[in-house]
């Protein structure tokens, strides 16, 4: 069981995070951000498995931190 | 009991702001390099040296002290920073427009004379910050603001292979050429930014890295589609891997 720390007003909405989720636990917030975009959030149904791979790929550093 | 796995690099300043466009591979890039910082534990006695193009706000990210250097001069700056500061860790951090064209005297020169420093390079085939003119790495064929009908050989000639021309200079210690595409084309990036930061600590020579990053922004793409053209026709020309590492020899 892992945990993501998301920054959602630094996310820039290019979802490279969202196709690296091995478990497709990051989706597409329906709101908007401070910055105008629509930013990623966690899907509370799905596992997390805290492999930080959204994290690597993010390069807006809106992940800020990964547990698990 | 929960266990921290990754976090922010220290070497990114607390109030970043991350200034590219949406998708752009430089936020990764500018990440990496400061994961390295961190790994060798140089932070508090590194100089960058930022260049101009999109990487001109590095010091908005870098927690580290950045001289801003005249366009294509990065290399000959960085020069002047590690001579009259030999002890402190100098890295450059530019684009194609910046090191390959304007710079590339300087470049080649700096190299040439093996000094101390590392050089890194983002080579989106393409002026980013400028509109998306044609740069001296532009593939034969690319669409962009200045070659309106593809970038033709008789015209504006070949692309320039970078990496390929820096191997053959014996100043060079480390020389590689890696993508961002995928998270494990990212780890292995991460180890050549290493290397290339090892080859100036051993006093080796020039560490130099060349990253193919992407421009959805000016290639007018999404983030998906930028990814997968770094993945066909970028690195059919641009083919990724080491191409000299007197760092793993030397140990």
């Amino acid at each position: 069981m892992g945990r993501i720390v998301l920054n959602r007003d630094k996310c820039k909405a290019c979802y490279l995070c969202v196709d690296a989720c091995p478990n497709k636990v990051l989706e597409v917030d329906k709101s908007v951000n401070a910055l105008g975009y629509y930013p990623i959030k966690v899907n509370p149904d799905k596992t997390c498995i805290g492999c930080a791979m959204c994290a690597r790929v993010c390069p807006d550093i809106a992940i800020e931190k990964v547990y698990r | 009991m929960e266990q921290l796995v990754y976090k922010k690099p220290d070497s990114i300043r607390d109030d970043f702001k991350i200034t590219f466009c949406p998708g752009c591979d430089h936020g990764v890039a500018v990440k990496l390099v400061a994961e390295v910082l961190d790994e060798l534990g140089v932070r508090e006695n590194t100089i960058g040296i930022a260049s101009v193009g999109c990487s001109v706000f590095s010091y908005d990210f870098f927690n580290v002290d950045i001289v801003e250097a005249p366009h294509g001069r990065s290399l000959a700056v960085a020069t002047g920073v590690k001579r009259s500061k030999p002890d402190k860790v100098v890295f450059t951090y530019q684009g194609d427009g910046d090191l390959a064209s304007i710079g590339i005297g300087e470049t080649i020169h700096a190299m040439t004379r093996g000094e101390k420093v590392t050089a890194i390079c983002i080579n989106n085939t393409t002026y980013g910050m400028t509109g998306g003119q044609a740069g001296p790495t532009t593939l034969i064929g690319q669409v962009t603001t200045t070659t309106t009908k593809g970038r033709k050989v008789e015209i504006s000639g070949y692309p320039l292979k970078v990496s390929e021309v820096l191997k053959e200079i014996d100043g060079t210690a480390f020389v590689a050429r890696v993508t961002l595409d995928s998270p494990q084309a990212i780890m292995n990036a991460k180890k050549c930014i290493k290397k290339a930061f090892e080859a100036q600590l051993k006093g080796l020579g020039t560490g130099f890295v060349e990253i193919l990053a992407t421009c959805p922004t000016n290639w007018k793409m999404t983030p998906q589609e930028a990814h997968a053209r770094v993945r066909g026709e970028m690195s059919e020309i641009f083919k990724p891997g080491i191409y000299k590492d007197k760092v793993s020899e030397a140990k």
